[in-house]
């Protein structure tokens, strides 16, 4: 009846799991009661979960995203002190099997729970804003890609609590992923998760280079877009290209797991090493999807906060599609030492260099944008310039990693660790904390409280030098990754400086938190009224804060670069703004159930193959296809807003930045 | 100037004039601006555009999903394991009938939308229920191949061979009984509802899916069974 699911599953034997699952479970049993008693079921139903509203599924990205990566932090605490604790005669406190789930939690959740959330979170939260137009291509769609992702999330964080995750690493190499080594349902957890939340990704993939080549206002030509919907174009297409390889890959893992194929057994002509090379031809260019928006984000923060267009807009352009297209061809370098033959190694130790040019390009232009410009040190451009410093040493050490002769020394050591974390934190986690500050006052109409944002970004910027630089130390001394236990005394010192980094970092997390709050407390001080708090250039800044859900009253006509700059330039030029344009009703799409709905049944399906209670699937699979057809009869697609709303949105608008103006004046002319 | 080429591409050249957004087929350089193509200067494409470019997206996707099964396929075309290899799983008079009735669907397909155009129902849908049957009669062929070999001991687990092979062929015929499904909705819904524009758009998609999978299978008729029977 149940499959393989007995009351074993629940692991009380071991306290760690055991008490984080019934702390979270109370967390949330308390959160849904207190939506329950205050009533808000009806409101979080009507404008959040059935939202297919692009700001709103961008912020649930985020939100997704930011609690994961609380729970990625907390599982990163976990590795470094056990390892500190666990030299010579000491064990530490985290057994073998349960270290080994760890750290495949770790960066499974890291990047496709964590840094995949918040990247897709901020495509849906700006894209459509920055191209002048009111939603996504497929906005239900789009609904549906959220709720994949999250019903993913779901089904690892089931796993702490029902079962076990994979103790195999974030990616599962085969043999030891076979059911032969892993017989237990920690794989299968990591599977299933990832698909559902795969399909999401590629959907949203899908979805949004329909919107950057499809959609944008008028006016709008591909070389007047701001850098932000480059990178995001250039990351929807890697997408597409590369997603389907995932499922692919995993699609082939579960059929020998499930019945026993052999397409990467190491018997009866099953080949593990299709494998590496088919997870990193997706994995080599999953880096640069998580890595080319936060490179979007840098360039709008650096030119907003330059006061200057980007350097090198076209070169930037250039630079990016490069990058996204020399992404595919340097997988091969994550495994140069299992014996590919010194003329693949060249070739794909070259091609792994000659990225680095691309990126190199990138640093030179977002320098030259601030050399002249007249720099200010808010919060968003603290992270960008941490970001150089750190990312820059990053990509240097990951030079060194792309020579192979190199590379079979330090291969799998902490100094890969290191190196990886260097550029993942540097480049994509220092980028989403900028962007985060940036657009916040657009999505919540307030802006983050400074002085507690600048103290989160100097811990967590030393907290983070601190924690990885022994472990640069620890690697070239030969130390491996994924230790349980260590037993040269030696690299005790650097373990337990690593420690105290983890520390600063997590202080700067606190001061993360507290940010959040004391902003929240002091929203009527930061208020945003102006809709455009930093200065900006692009077209988001011309909407108020927050932006209505249709965005623009009337849609933008784009004139040149830096579409809002000059609008801006103009209205302060000629001390007006533009005459008062004629108000149409506007059509938007209407809300839509289909994407929890569809979530839901995925987790009870991925949850029934999980355990192999196979009734459930089928069960899970026919609703789903039920559901599909209720949504596909579904008459009414679009409603309309009445002209009284979009002319009433558009007024205080326009009052707000007419007394803008007016303060220009008064300054202008001194009394 | 038309006498100088064939009658057939002069027509195909006309057609390219009369087609008001010419995509795919414009010259390159400063031009005037197509209202609704989604060209950049003058605002979002139609909707009928939008959709259908997001579906040729996720085809090109799906795609390559075919393209990492026949990458594994080649890899372990010769990992038999000592048991049976391409030539004693290939049976080419039904792989011939398979390939027929695929092809044919494809084209009764092709008549459906044509009718669609034309906004006939009825035809619609006797061309839509003549490419479902054929859909059947070649998924029912693919199963009975499947059983027959089973039959023989020669499954998936026998080898990496094998594996590849049931999974190449498998994964198509999964897509085209999915396309099956979808195909009853859509008469369904054609019958229900008619030619609305959001109908026409799911006919014009599903078109699509449909000649994409007729095309992966000309791959993998070519690839693992033609080539199969080369020793």
């Amino acid at each position: 009846m149940f499959g393989k699911l007995s009351w074993s599953a629940i692991p009380v034997s071991e306290p760690i799991p055991l008490i984080t699952s019934i702390v979270l479970i109370l967390v949330i049993v308390g959160v849904l009661g207190l939506v329950t008693v205050k009533g808000w079921w009806p409101y979080l139903w009507r404008e959040w979960i059935t939202s297919v509203d692009h700001k709103r599924i961008g912020i649930m990205y985020c939100l997704l995203g930011v609690v994961m990566l609380i729970r990625g932090f907390a599982d990163a605490v976990m590795m470094r002190t056990q390892q500190a604790a666990a030299i010579g005669d000491a064990h530490g406190y985290l057994p073998p099997e349960h270290y080994n789930q760890i750290f495949s939690a770790h960066g499974t959740i890291m990047i496709f729970f964590a840094a995949m959330p918040l990247v897709i979170g901020f495509m849906n939260f700006v894209t459509p804003l920055q191209l002048g137009v009111r939603d996504v291509a497929f906005p239900t769609l789009n609904s549906v890609s959220f709720w994949l992702t999250a019903s993913g999330a779901l089904l690892v964080n089931i796993s702490l609590f029902i079962g076990e995750f994979a103790r195999t690493g974030w990616l599962p190499y085969p043999p030891l992923s076979q059911t032969t080594y892993s017989p237990g349902v920690g794989v299968d957890y990591y599977l299933w998760a990832i698909q559902i939340s795969g399909v999401g990704t590629l959907m949203t993939g899908i979805n949004f280079v329909t919107t950057v080549l499809k959609m944008r206002c008028p006016g709008m030509s591909y070389l007047r877009m701001p850098m932000f919907c480059w990178t995001t174009l250039a990351a929807s297409l890697l997408i597409v290209a590369v997603f389907p390889i995932l499922t692919a890959t995993l699609a082939m893992l579960s059929l020998d797991r499930y019945f026993g194929w052999h397409y990467f057994t190491n018997t009866a002509g099953g080949n593990p090493m299709m494998f590496m090379n088919l997870i990193w031809a997706w994995g080599h260019p999953e880096v640069y999807i998580l890595v080319l928006p936060a490179f979007g984000i840098f360039s709008e923060v650096f030119s907003t906060f330059s006061g200057k267009p980007l350097f090198g807009y076209r070169s930037m352009v250039a630079a990016t599609l490069f990058i996204c297209i020399v992404a595919m061809m340097t997988w091969l370098h994550h495994f140069f030492t299992m014996g590919s033959g010194p003329a693949v190694n060249t070739a794909f130790g070259i091609s792994t260099s000659i990225i680095a040019v691309g990126t190199g390009v990138k640093i030179y232009n977002w320098i030259f944008t601030m050399y002249g410009g007249r720099v200010r040190f808010s919060v968003p451009m603290l992270w960008s310039l941490g970001f150089i410093f750190t990312f820059v040493i990053g990509g240097m050490t990951g030079v060194l990693l792309a020579v192979p002769p190199a590379d079979f020394l330090v291969h799998n050591s902490m100094f890969l660790v290191a190196h990886f974390h260097n550029v993942i934190i540097g480049g994509v986690v220092f980028g989403l904390f900028a962007g985060l500050d940036y657009w916040f006052p657009k999505a919540f109409g307030f802006r983050l409280h400074e002085g507690w944002g600048k103290a989160a970004f100097w811990f967590t910027f030393f907290g983070f030098w601190i924690t990885f630089m022994p472990l640069y130390i620890l690697g070239l001394q030969g130390m491996t990754r994924r230790l349980q236990h260590i037993n040269i005394e030696e690299w005790r010192p650097m373990l337990l400086l690593s420690v105290l980094g983890v520390a600063v970092i997590a202080a700067g997390v606190v001061c993360q938190v507290v940010m959040l709050v004391v902003s929240i407390l002091k929203r009527d001080q930061l208020r945003d009224v102006t809709g455009d708090p930093w200065d900006g250039r692009s077209l988001e800044w011309a909407t108020p804060s927050p932006a209505p859900f249709f965005n623009f009253a009337v849609m933008p006509n784009v004139e040149g670069e830096e579409a809002y700059w000059g609008i801006k330039l103009r209205a302060i030029d000629t001390q007006q703004l533009s005459p008062e344009p004629k108000y149409e009703p506007i059509e938007m799409p209407v809300r839509s159930p289909v994407g929890f709905y569809t979530a839901f049944f995925a987790t009870v399906t991925g949850f029934a193959l999980v355990w192999h209670i196979w009734w459930l699937a089928g069960l899970g699979l026919a609703a789903a296809f039920a559901g599909f057809v209720v949504f596909a009869w579904r008459d009414v697609h679009e409603y309309h807003v009445p002209v009284e709303e979009v002319a009433r949105v558009d007024r205080a608008r326009r009052a707000a930045r007419e007394a803008v103006l007016a303060r220009l004046a008064q300054q202008a002319t001194p009394s | 100037m038309s006498d100088l080429g064939l009658p057939a591409s002069a027509e195909a050249l006309r057609r390219i004039r009369e087609d008001p957004h010419r995509l795919g087929h414009r010259a390159h350089g400063p031009q005037e601006p197509i209202q609704g193509a989604g060209h950049g200067v003058t605002g979002p494409a139609q909707k009928r555009i939008i959709v259908a470019y997001g579906f040729w997206i996720f085809l090109l996707s799906d795609i390559v999903m075919f393209a990492c099964f026949f990458a594994a396929f080649a890899v372990q075309r010769g990992a038999t394991a000592g048991g049976p290899g391409p030539q004693d799983v290939v049976e080419v008079p039904r792989v011939a009938l398979q390939t027929a009735a695929l092809l044919l669907s494809s084209y009764t397909c092709g008549l459906s939308f044509a009718a669609t155009n034309a906004r006939n129902k009825l035809w619609t849908q006797v061309f839509l229920l003549a490419t479902g049957l054929l859909g059947l009669a070649f998924v029912a062929m693919e199963v009975q191949e499947f059983v027959s070999l089973a039959s023989c001991g020669i499954t998936p687990q026998r080898s990496g061979f094998l594996t590849a092979f049931f999974g190449l062929v498998g994964l198509h015929g999964l897509h085209v009984t999915v396309g099956g499904l979808w195909l009853l909705t859509m008469m369904a819904q054609l019958q229900v509802k008619g030619f609305r524009r959001e109908i026409m758009h799911r006919l014009l998609c599903f078109n699509l899916f449909w000649h994409a999978l007729d095309i992966v299978w000309i791959g993998i008729f070519t690839i693992v069974y033609l080539m199969g029977t080369v020793p």
